[in-house]
Parts: structure tokens; sequence; C-alpha cells
């Protein structure tokens, strides 16, 4: 799996990734420069938490506009695979890659500790490791993760299965209690109606070894690896009202 | 010239942190009064065009493609003249 790693102005979990693919898991991996228009040496693509442009305006509202992203939007739209890591999540959803909206955390903290994900979806490129239901320990590092879509959104997005991750208890249950930011519904991770695009605020990349206090994240990796050596099928009509699988 | 004031709010159906947090604030300094607060952004441009409404309809291009996003957010334009472009830079 050869991987692109974005780097914009403000990027700060970058290295993070890099070390994920290059050390723990050996694959070949390379940083990606804002200004780059070409990105077809790779088979996945990660925009990397940071501040990109210092969260002006929004996060990821100046960062959408650059270059590299019209490219990432074109590379997602032809298949290749994307995963948006907290600030790039913020910027795949200003890009409208997804849907919704990420707003300040309802405590108005940053947070900043580990939290546990239910799999929701293991039919996405970067869940098919992974059981439904399984309960991923994995860290936060946000100021504004608070998930929000208008109900229309929200329920199109529970109907068609493409919430992949809720913050839940460490048994899996979903309580306001194991929610960190307010986010609607829990939610934590989502991803486009065909699979090979995720977006989720917790960073896996720093849940690769034990040393760091846990390796969840790999299983997110090894899926990709996984997906790529199947091809994905073509998306699902529109309201047809499944997710379209890697299987 | 024109300067344009660009107001850009929360959508009223989307929760404000913020604004229940400067709320709170001040209902500690006592002002019980209030019974709602909600932060937005305040944008000023000045523009090199002399036409108002076309002054206006780029402002709104702007906003719908960058200062707002509108998943979220909703924006009100006031367009003003500027005559002297000395006070284009002056806060006051």
């Amino acid at each position: 799996m050869r991987t692109g790693i974005v780097v914009f102005p403000g990027t700060w979990s970058d290295r993070d990734c890099a070390h994920a693919l290059l050390e723990v898991l050996g694959q070949p991996a390379r940083y990606v420069d804002y200004r780059e228009t070409r990105l077809d040496d790779l088979d996945l693509v990660i925009l990397p938490g940071g501040f990109s442009y210092g969260d002006y305006l929004r996060c990821g509202a100046i960062a959408r506009f650059t270059p590299v992203v019209q490219a990432v939007t074109a590379f997602a739209n032809r298949g290749g695979l994307v995963l948006g890591i907290c600030n790039g999540f913020q910027i795949l959803q200003e890009a409208r890659l997804l849907p919704g909206a990420l707003l300040k955390n309802a405590s108005c903290e940053f947070r900043c500790e580990w939290v546990n994900l239910r799999v929701e979806q293991n039919d996405t490129a970067f869940t098919l490791d992974c059981r439904p239901g399984q309960v991923l320990r994995i860290p936060i590092s946000h100021g504004e993760g608070n998930f929000f879509a208008d109900r229309a959104t929200l329920d199109s997005l529970e109907r068609e299965g493409r919430i992949v991750f809720r913050y839940c208890t460490p048994d899996g249950r979903i309580t306001a209690g194991a929610n960190p930011n307010g986010s609607l519904a829990n939610v934590a991770g989502i991803s486009n109606a065909r699979g090979n695009v995720l977006g989720m605020m917790p960073h896996p990349e720093r849940a690769c070894e034990p040393l760091l206090g846990g390796e969840d994240g790999l299983m997110m990796f090894r899926s990709a690896i996984r997906a790529l050596s199947h091809p994905l099928p073509n998306p699902p009509h529109e309201g047809e009202g499944v997710t379209a699988g890697v299987a | 010239m024109y300067r344009a004031e660009v107001f850009v709010r929360l959508k009223p159906v989307v929760n404000d942190p913020a604004g229940l947090t400067i709320r709170a604030g001040l209902h500690a300094l006592g002002f019980e009064s209030v019974t709602e607060v909600r932060a937005g952004k305040y944008l000023v441009l000045t523009l090199n065009e002399p036409d108002e409404a076309t002054a206006r309809r780029q402002v709104e291009e702007m906003a719908r493609q960058l200062l707002a996003n509108e998943v979220i957010e909703d924006f009100r334009i006031e367009m003003h003249p500027v005559q002297d472009p000395i006070a284009v830079g002056g806060g006051a």
C-alpha cells in the first residue's frame, strides 16, 4: 500500500502517520505537499490532524481550496482510499466529500484522552478487519469535534449505514457519559456511500504500538491494505439505502 | 469603493457551546436577565468596485464559498459606500 500523507501549513500529525506506516507497518509512504496536484502513485491519501492555516475562519475552511484537496477530490471519485483524521475530517467536510460539520466541543474544552469507539460498520475500506460491535481504544485530541448534521442528513447516514464509529463505554454501550464532545448520536467517524472515504476525530496513527498505550489503530491500516487487494464496487444508486462494501 | 460588513451566525438549530459559556459568565457577573447568547463572526471587507449591486453580489458569493459554512451558519451583509480611501483602514 503506497500512502501519501498530506502536509498543509499547520499540520501536526504527519510524522506520527509516517512513523506508523513506515516503521510499524513497514509500508511505503511519502509526504504530499499541499501544492501538489498529482496523486497517481498512491493507493491511500491521509489528511492528518493539526491546525491547517491556523484554523482561521473555520477548521479546514482554507485548506479546502488548496491544489492538493482538489486532487484528493478527484482521487476519491476515482475510488482511491482517503482517510481524514481530526483536522483532516474537518477538511473533508468543508470540501463536501463528507456531510455535516464539526462544532466546538460542548464542554468548550480541548479534549486529549483515550476514548472507546464502537465499530458500527465493517464494510468500509478501513474497518474490514474489525467485527461489527467491536470496541477500539484510540485517543482523541481536539477542541472542535462535536459532530453536527441536520436531521435529514443524520437520518440518511443512519439508514445508509455510514456511521462507522461511535463513542462508547469500554463494554460498547452508547451513553452520554462516553461522548467526549457532544457529537450528535455519539458519532466519531463517518464514511461516504462507497466506503472509500472515511473521516474520524480519533487518531489511529497514535494507537499503533503498545509502548504508546495501544495498537487498535493498526486494524484500520491493515484493513486498508486488505481492501486494496479487492476492487471497490461501483457506488450504490441514489436512495438504495445500503453502504457499498468491499466484500 | 464599498465596505461590506458580513455577519456570520450559527443557524438557530445549531447548539452554540461558546454562547452558553458566555451566558454563564454574564450570569456570574450578575446579569441575570440574559436568557440567551449566540456567538458569531463579524468580518469587514473593503472592495475596489464602483457599483454597489455588483459589490454585494461578489460578497454574497464569497460568503457562500468561504466566509460561511451553510451547513451550520447563516450570513447577513451590509454595504456602506467608502469615499475616502484613508478612512478604509481606520477602525473608527
